[in-house]
């Protein structure tokens, strides 16, 4: 329950893109078309299920207090760790997806090595070492679980957002909204639809 | 300062604003301005970090393989934000944890990287730092604006103070209350999308066709 609980908390209620605006700067730029919108939050969500794992591994058995040596506290290496983590595997990522499968490493294009400064991607993971430390994480499990509820709900905002563009470029809207400014207005009603999920629990 | 300068300077607060032109650092400008002061501490850290980002990156630019540059600059840039978080910590804790993971979050954050990418690395050191400080305080014009309206109609303070007299509060016998719709996300998206709308109009050759 605890784990299903994680799930459904991190797709719908701590929405990523709906509660915490992470990866809005791709959200904006890469929604104008369902195709692409869908392509972008699968990768998302592959390198947001590995890194977090990852990272959790990483936190709990070498940089947290007390975890590698007794009285050592690395915590403060966090970031930098964190980020070399999220590099390192997409780097890792694009080298095999274009070694063996090009013709997906061509309709991924430009994206896969723009997830390395994703701040979704990093995000989670920032958010998965408060969890741990306020005890919400407890195991790798989790942390995949967690991983995977995040990826899905930026997945699902970013398609949702995708088909709502592609409707307006058939309304009249000011000629000063066009573009972003819309996209943002548009953002803040459905993050508003959004908060009807807030306290499901099961 | 010479105009040229000068224009690195200013252009990154309205014309070329980073958060409202370029459309970059927006999860931070949004998630830091429920209330005035982490605001005003958030654009202080992102505009060092961006400064000394760009500084950094223009004095290795021209030893640097493109091929590993992406991570060069990460590895900077997480060292300086390093740094401002532990200058943070040490000095305005409560704002630190208020921040929360948004400051480890300025790594990520579009501003940084983008100006490297698109600035620092085809230019001299003085002009990268300059431009860095621009689009640093570019980007907390935008955070302060956001904020005061947030904090204004959501607690009736602003930078913690109150503005609005309690004696006009329903519960004191007034006629007023709190829009607490302001302290929740969707409500600093909108607003963004609003000074958009302004800024736009004001601005005709920015609009989209």
């Amino acid at each position: 329950m605890e784990t299903l609980n994680i799930f459904i908390k991190s797709i719908f209620i701590d929405n990523m893109v709906f509660a915490f605006f992470f990866g809005m700067c791709s959200y904006i730029a890469v929604s104008k078309s369902v195709k692409t919108a869908l392509g972008l939050g699968a990768a998302v969500t592959f390198v947001l299920v590995m890194t977090v794992p990852l990272n959790y591994l990483l936190y709990n058995y070498v940089l947290k207090a007390d975890a590698l040596v007794q009285g050592v506290d690395l915590s403060f290496l966090t970031f930098i760790i964190f980020i070399a983590t999220i590099a390192a595997f997409v780097q890792l990522v694009e080298m095999i997806v274009e070694k063996f499968s090009p013709s997906l490493y061509s309709q991924l294009g430009i994206f896969l090595p723009l997830i390395a400064v994703n701040c979704a991607i990093m995000g989670a993971s920032l958010f998965m070492q408060q969890k741990v430390d306020g005890g919400e994480l407890t195991s790798v499990w989790q942390s995949i679980v967690y991983g995977l509820g995040s990826g899905l709900g930026w997945w699902l905002a970013i398609v949702m957002m995708a088909a709502i563009r592609e409707k307006t470029t058939y309304s009249h809207i000011p000629a000063a909204l066009k573009g972003p400014g819309i996209a943002f207005i548009i953002t803040g009603l459905m993050g508003i639809a959004f908060m009807i999920f807030s306290g499901i629990q099961f | 300062m010479s105009n040229k300068n000068l224009k690195y300077l200013t252009g990154p607060f309205s014309a070329n604003n980073p958060v409202i032109v370029q459309i970059l650092g927006i999860c931070s400008a949004l998630a830091v301005t429920v209330q005035l002061k982490p605001a005003i501490v958030m654009a202080l850290s992102v505009t060092a970090v961006t400064a000394f980002a760009n500084l950094v990156m223009s004095l290795l630019r021209n030893g640097l393989p493109s091929r590993i540059r992406i991570i060069v600059q990460l590895v900077v840039i997480a060292t300086l934000v390093i740094l401002v978080d532990q200058v943070l910590k040490a000095f305005v804790y409560d704002v630190s944890k208020q921040l929360s993971v948004y400051v480890g979050l300025i790594i990520t954050n579009c501003i940084v990287m983008g100006r490297v990418e698109a600035f620092a690395l085809g230019n001299g050191p003085w002009a990268s730092f300059l431009d860095g400080i621009g689009n640093g305080l570019g980007y907390g014009l935008i955070l302060v604006v956001i904020a005061f309206f947030r904090e204004l109609f959501g607690a009736g303070t602003l930078y913690g103070f109150r503005v609005i007299p309690e004696s006009w509060y329903i519960a004191e016998g007034g006629f007023y209350s709190n829009n607490g719709l302001m302290l929740f996300p969707p409500m600093a998206l909108i607003l963004c999308g609003c000074i958009i709308w302004v800024h736009r109009s004001k601005n005709k050759d920015l609009q989209e066709k």
